[in-house]
């Protein structure tokens, strides 16, 4: 549908293109099994994850060299969010929140490669992490509260003319929650990959190419701090998800 | 020009919704411009409170790219 519409605009190709999920063999119909270009940049940051957290701290230096820096930067950054931001307690559930994190950083940072496909511009992909985390979090706090965990929908502080009104909207929130999570960060790498493209597409313009090709760069600069701060939210409000299924109560 | 009025309700729609992600802008703002006053008046507090600013950088700027999404899906689902 896209490929047609760019035919009739004036666009030399369309600034959602980037987004069309392809088979990488021949273009037969996509099935769940099929080998796609989501398949092969899924593949491809789970390896570059590999590299820089395996690869890089193999020798385990005492004095780290540059990948080795890297990694432990990646590392005490996450462990000191999850200590400030969940408790102490919450630091048996960091493996998880580093894992998310990282997938989700170098996700965003692979689909800035040019030609490359972002992964998590897609809600398909995003959900089922936000999804994974909405339900880990109501599981455990069921587990670790019991049914005082209902509590945290009972605000005590209100009055209590006001108390069940609250709980009805303390119950909504809570349940747009992984839909907010996942459609925040789709929706946040789709738009900065569309306005990238939109620039690029208008470079083919002879008159507006220097301004557009200028739009480009600086686009591309904000995206790298987008892309960042993206997966930096996403982490963050894991932690005071889990910090909730945790301590209901404060 | 061609189409029928439905494809004009479209382009129109998502018109309109792309005011909603201007409205965000300003919630976003607001919040980093509140946070930047506080933080000039008590500098040795503000470093702690950046993954908040960041929190609610987010919970605004969510409201905005859902409008986006309303455009989206005007303009390549309905």
């Amino acid at each position: 549908m896209a490929t047609e519409q760019a035919s009739e605009g004036g666009l030399v190709f369309h600034p959602m293109d980037q987004f069309i999920v392809s088979p990488l063999f021949g273009d037969g119909a996509v099935h769940w099994y099929t080998p796609t270009n989501v398949t092969l940049w899924l593949a491809l940051t789970v390896a570059a994850i590999a590299a820089l957290l395996v690869l890089g701290t193999k020798q385990g230096r005492v004095v780290p060299g540059k990948t080795q820096s890297i990694a432990e930067l990646a590392y005490g950054f996450v462990y000191k969010m999850v200590e400030d931001v969940s408790g102490r307690d919450g630091l048996k559930y960091f493996p998880y929140i580093m894992t998310l994190f990282m997938f989700i950083l170098f996700a965003n940072f692979l689909g800035l490669l040019p030609m490359a496909f972002t992964t998590t511009s897609h809600i398909a992909v995003t959900a089922i992490l936000a999804m994974a985390v909405f339900l880990a979090v109501t599981i455990l706090g069921f587990v670790l509260n019991g049914a005082s965990f209902l509590g945290m929908f009972w605000v005590k502080s209100a009055p209590l003319a006001l108390r069940p009104v609250l709980a009805l909207i303390e119950v909504i929130s809570y349940f747009v929650r992984p839909v907010s999570h996942s459609i925040r960060l789709a929706g946040n790498m789709t738009a900065g990959h569309a306005v990238i493209k939109v620039f690029a597409a208008f470079a083919g313009l002879a008159a507006l190419s220097p301004l557009a090709i200028l739009g480009v760069v600086a686009m591309y600069g904000l995206e790298i701090l987008v892309c960042f701060i993206q997966a930096y939210v996403f982490t963050i409000l894991t932690c005071v998800y889990l910090k909730d299924a945790l301590h209901p109560h404060h | 020009m061609e189409g029928d009025i439905a494809e004009l309700g479209k382009f129109i729609g998502a018109g309109i919704s792309a005011i909603g992600m201007g409205l965000a802008a300003l919630g976003v703002g607001n919040v980093a411009g509140n946070f930047l006053a506080g933080a000039l008046r008590n500098p040795s507090a503000a470093a702690d409170q950046t993954a908040t600013l960041f929190i609610g950088i987010a919970f605004a700027e969510a409201l905005g790219i859902f409008s986006f999404l309303v455009a989206l899906l005007l303009m390549f689902a309905v």
